[in-house]
């Protein structure tokens, strides 16, 4: 099998404005960060010849891609749209690379946006978050999205001992960076003691372990990593990527504290031929705070249930070993859904080309990003870096 | 109008789970080949994929893998018990499943605890197992 190491770089990112964008529909805000990043890689959008994009909530669309492409006026060699939750964006940079790789095409826009804060009704909101369980066997018994993570959550605390502190110190770490970025949507510090003193939403859940809901969008350029030294931006190239999957519904969980992340992981560090220590920092996938926690562990930043002291060690904040979600993640700096994810690509590439201001990484050269759909479901990582040896 | 918890729509593959919960019978499938139990019910065996697939009835006895307090539902229905208890039980022949545990004190609810099965009348005289402490 060929490896994609090193095959393929990412030339051009942009995120659009996030938070709460009443102004902009989702389909706005997906062709905003498309021209964008096109303006960012020095390209027209003459230069695209696949198009790959994730269909929105606020503003379905039978056959997105094909809706943006026209929208845009280009005409794609491949043009589809990819649903697999929050790991979405990440599979599609591994799908983009394989098509480049594979000869099908030259240079591949990747781009998601989503108007969940602006562009839902109450109802609709309501009705999408009831889905989210198996319909007959999950749902009717009132599981929200923040319960079936929480699942997780007390399973972890009952087999390894850990605590809702440990949760919070997450989600302060995220509101840390978040105010060190001009763009977050939650920039206030917080404490401890403010995440725990937050709402119970499911035990042990508080409100502050719980990621926003926004608008915004965002989007990557891929291409080939011959063409890509001849555009204006350093290119980023991928070293590794791969997927792991175990489960769609988490009462079907082969097991609740360790995840598909082990093999995604796996697979991408040794396509990269990297490991855990290599990395100068780390975007990882932040729904909801446990989510981090096991996401260490089964990326191999610590053992299996020493998660809560990685987490204490104070490793996670910029200045510490392995800083997280500098951008703020999906806790502080947005969380449009499905898109989400794809701001800490967008990130990961600008402190790599240390373009990250006052929240840069010294001397980043190589960084892990990872995203996960469902509850625990779905699993995609990637490793990029400067430079390809 | 009154809002209404979820109820479950059977299909060709789960009528006779539903139709037995309404005689307060818990079935799961059992493989006839080699006798892997599963739950929810499928046309295949997940252990050996044939397709000789039966039900059996479970003791209903189970205990509780993990668990969280809902105190936020998401749809009014749900507000009027919350906050409850949501949990994830594995029953005695194996498989897991979701459900509600009722009837039981939010200091006693914890991983590990036995509990069975009952049925509840869920909207419309419709039956649904939950489970209650032992």
């Amino acid at each position: 099998m060929e490896s994609l190491r090193g095959k393929v770089a990412i030339i051009g990112v942009a995120d659009t404005e996030v938070g709460i964008v009443p102004h902009m529909s989702a389909t706005q805000l997906t062709i905003d960060a498309a021209l964008k990043a096109l303006d960012d890689a020095g390209l027209t959008k003459n230069d695209i010849d696949g198009l790959i994009t994730c269909n929105s909530f606020a503003e379905p669309i039978l056959y997105h891609a094909e809706a943006m492409a026209e929208y845009l006026q280009i005409k794609p060699k491949l043009c589809y749209s990819v649903l697999t939750g929050g790991g979405t964006t990440f599979s599609l940079v591994e799908h983009a690379a394989a098509a480049i790789v594979a000869g099908l095409c030259h240079t591949v826009l990747i781009v998601t946006a989503d108007s969940l804060r602006s562009g839902l009704t109450k109802e609709k909101a309501m009705t999408s978050q009831a889905s989210t369980g198996h319909p007959q066997f999950e749902s009717i018994y009132g599981p929200t999205v923040p319960a079936l993570y929480a699942l997780i959550a007390r399973a972890h605390m009952e087999k390894y001992g850990t605590t809702s502190e440990q949760f919070a110190k997450i989600a302060v770490a995220c509101r840390k960076h978040a105010s060190l970025n001009p763009a977050a949507q939650m920039r206030e510090l917080i404490s401890v003691e403010d995440v725990i003193n937050s709402r119970m939403i499911a035990d042990p859940l508080h409100l502050l372990d719980c990621s926003l809901i926004s608008d915004g969008g965002a989007a990557v350029i891929v291409t080939s990593a011959e063409r890509a030294k001849a555009f204006k931006q350093d290119p980023i190239y991928l070293l590794g990527v791969g997927e792991g999957h175990h489960h769609e519904h988490i009462s079907q969980a082969l097991d609740f504290t360790t995840s598909g992340a082990t093999d995604s992981s796996k697979l991408a560090y040794e396509m990269a031929g990297l490991g855990p220590k290599d990395m100068d920092f780390a975007q990882i996938y932040d729904c909801f705070t446990p989510t981090v926690l096991v996401e260490l562990e089964d990326l191999g930043f610590c053992e299996k249930g020493e998660g809560g002291a990685f987490v204490d060690s104070g490793a996670i904040e910029l200045g510490g070993a392995l800083p997280i979600n500098t951008h703020g993640g999906l806790l502080s700096h947005c969380h449009p859904g499905h898109p989400g994810s794809m701001f800490a690509l967008t990130e990961a590439v600008k402190q790599l080309r240390d373009q990250a201001g006052e929240r840069q990484v010294k001397n980043a050269q190589t960084a892990l990003v990872h995203g996960q759909g469902g509850i625990m479901s779905s699993h995609t990582t990637l490793i990029i870096g400067r430079e390809v040896s | 109008m009154e809002a209404l918890k979820i109820l479950p729509t059977p299909t060709i593959e789960t009528q006779i789970f539903w139709d037995a919960c309404q005689q307060e019978k818990l079935l799961v499938q059992q493989c006839k080949e080699c006798e892997h139990v599963q739950f929810y019910p499928r046309l295949m065996c997940t252990n050996c994929s044939s397709r000789e697939v039966g039900w059996i009835e479970s003791s209903g006895f189970a205990k509780v893998v993990t668990y969280t307090i809902v105190h936020r539902p998401i749809l009014p229905a749900y507000q009027k018990e919350a906050p409850y208890i949501l949990a994830v039980v594995q029953l005695e022949e194996g498989p897991t499943m979701m459900t509600n545990i009722v009837n039981c004190n939010h200091d006693s609810i914890k991983c590990g605890l036995q509990v069975k099965v009952l049925f509840q009348d869920w909207e419309k005289g419709f039956l649904v197992p939950v489970f209650e402490p032992i």
